[in-house]
Parts: C-alpha cells; structure tokens; sequence
C-alpha cells in the first residue's frame, strides 16, 4: 500500500515539475510543487537540471524549409492522388483482361478432343488454385484495410 | 485558386472535397501542409522523408475523405495519418539503417538564424550542441519523442496534445517528463 503511494506522489511529483517548466500549473498547483521542494532538496535539483534541458530545446527549432518546396507542394500531392487513381483502374482492367485471356485459354483446353485428360485435369487445378489464392489474399487485404488501415501503430 | 474558395471556411472546404471538388482540396493542402511537414520533420528528422510522408498524408486523406466528419478539426484527423506513417517509416529496418549513414542536420539554432557576423568558436559549441541534442531526440522511444516534438517545436499546449492525441493531459505529462529525463541523461556533460 505504502509502495502505491509512494509511486503516485512520485508521479505526482513528476507531473508537477513538467508543468511548472512548462508555466502550465495553476497557482494550487505551484503551491503544492513548492512545498514539496522545500520538503525534498532532490527534487529541486531536479527541476534545475530539466529546466536546462528546456532551455537548451528551446534554443533550437526545425530547420526551414525552402519556399520552393511550398511552391510545389500541392502540385506533388496531386500527381499522387491522380496516379492513385491510375494505379486503380490500371489494376481493375488487368485483372480483367487477364481472367478473360485466362477463361478464353481454359475453354480452348477443354473443348480440344485430343488433349489427355490429366493435362486438362492439371490446367483446371491450376486454374481453380490460382483463384482461391487470389480471392483468399483479396479477402485479407479488404479486411485488414477496414479493421486496421495502420496495423504496425498502436493508437 | 479562387479567392472564395482560399477564404472558405474548413467545414465548406471539406464538404467540397467530400464531394470531389479538387480544387477546394488543393486549399485545406495549401492551409495546413507546414504543420504536417514540420511535425513529421520533427518525428523522422529528414527533410525528404519528412516531405514524401506529409504528402502521402495528404492523397491518404483524400482518398479516405469519406469518413472525414467536417464538424471535427480537419488537421487532427490529418494528423492521425501523419503519425501512423512516420511511426511505421521508422520502423522499417532498411530506413533506420539508412537514417544512421544519412543522418544530417533537421534542427537549427535559434541564435544563428539572422546571425551576421558569427564568433567561430561560439558557432561550433553551438554546432555540437545542436547534433548532441539532434541524437538524443532520435534515440527517445516515438511516443516521448512525438510529445516532445509537438510541446518544443510546434509550440503546442498540454491541452492541445491531449485532444490531438486522445490521450489524458496527465499522461502527456508523464511522456514529456520522461523525455527530457531521457535528454538529461544523453547531455549530462553538456548541461
């Protein structure tokens, strides 16, 4: 019990210090930070050697970008929403024309009177394995996009 | 761009853009692509990376601009997607590998920006201290950097980072608490 307390005063402490660096304590707030400095000298040290890590910090910011690349900006986004889109119907089409090609090359097999029957026998199996796995490896990819578009990120 | 449509509000522009309309999101890019460019800057510390992520961002967002709701805050949803792919950027292991050979400058000293005439020893201090602190931020684990990021460079308040994050105001205490701990360790000998 006395170690749970400990770890949220600890905590308490923790926010506390942040916040002051920060100027977002409210005047209770320091009140409490203050008292428990003067209760614990380690702790004030510990706000002068983070109080320099902020000053440091704020000594730097992100390096500017040049204005050329605000120019092109939206022209880039752009070209990637079109060739998005491009991607899209160039694969939609493919899948067309290849399950035509492919259905119109099953069908000569099957009609041909001389082909052995294990050929045909084979060609079909191929042909029937090779839509299970597409639909199967579609399946999982329409699923994992609507559940979890970002499966590595934790939120 | 139209000057109508540039002075529309967010709630008009996202409607439109809901709809198809390219131009009206050509305007939401033009409004918030240097926030998106600066905190994704901040999280992967490249430029080129940092723009090729800002801008996949943006065409996500269109595509997914269906399930955008345009009574909430455009650029937190944007920012949802920004910070997904910096964090799945990072951890690709061919990208961190390259990051460690390629790893140049994405902060800069305040002070030396509009300097005129520069002391050359002031400016190597400032130099070292700029790439001790550049490593130690790249070392932090993504969530202390991203609140990091978000508190010292983009300026933000605690409450603002809470709601951007949907995280408690508490626990973004406790992150920034931790990472400049963290720095503090990195450039003991420095403070």
């Amino acid at each position: 019990m006395s170690a749970r307390n400990d770890a949220r005063a600890e905590e308490r402490a923790r926010r506390l210090i942040t916040g002051a660096l920060d100027g977002e304590l409210s005047p209770a707030e320091r009140g409490e930070l203050e008292s428990m400095l003067d209760r614990h000298p380690a702790l004030r040290e510990e706000l002068q050697r983070l109080r320099r890590v902020k000053e440091v910090t704020e000594s730097m910011a992100l390096r500017p970008a040049s204005e050329e690349v605000w120019r092109d900006y939206w022209a880039s986004v752009y070209s990637r929403i079109e060739r998005g889109i491009g991607w899209v119907l160039l694969s939609l089409g493919a899948i067309v024309l290849v399950s035509y090609g492919v259905w119109m090359a099953v069908s000569d097999v099957i009609a041909d009177t001389e082909m052995p029957w294990y050929i045909k026998a084979g060609l079909l199996a191929v042909t029937v394995g090779g839509v299970i796995l597409l639909v199967s490896v579609l399946r999982e990819k329409v699923f994992v996009w609507r559940r979890q578009r970002y499966k590595d990120v934790d939120l | 761009m139209t000057t109508a449509l540039a002075e529309a509000s967010e709630r008009d522009l996202v409607v439109r853009a809901q709809r198809g309309d390219r131009r009206a999101f050509g305007v939401l890019v033009t409004r918030y692509m240097r926030r998106a460019y600066y905190v994704a800057l901040g999280l992967v510390g490249s430029h080129d990376d940092a723009l090729d992520l800002s801008q996949e961002a943006f065409a996500r967002a269109f595509r997914a601009r269906a399930s955008l709701d345009p009574d909430r805050p455009f650029y937190a949803w944007l920012y949802q997607i920004v910070r997904r792919l910096c964090f799945n950027h990072l951890r690709d292991r061919k990208v961190r590998a390259r990051r460690l050979q390629e790893a140049g400058p994405w902060l800069v000293s305040q002070a030396a920006v509009g300097a005129k005439a520069s002391d050359p020893g002031l400016s190597a201090e400032r130099s070292e201290l700029r790439g001790r602190l550049q490593s130690a931020i790249e070392a932090l684990p993504e969530r202390e950097r991203e609140v990091l990021v978000l508190k010292e460079f983009e300026g933000l308040r605690y409450r603002e980072i809470a709601e951007l994050l949907g995280i408690p105001i508490g626990t973004v205490m406790s992150r920034l608490y931790a990472a400049r701990r963290d720095l503090a360790r990195s450039l003991e000998d420095l403070l």
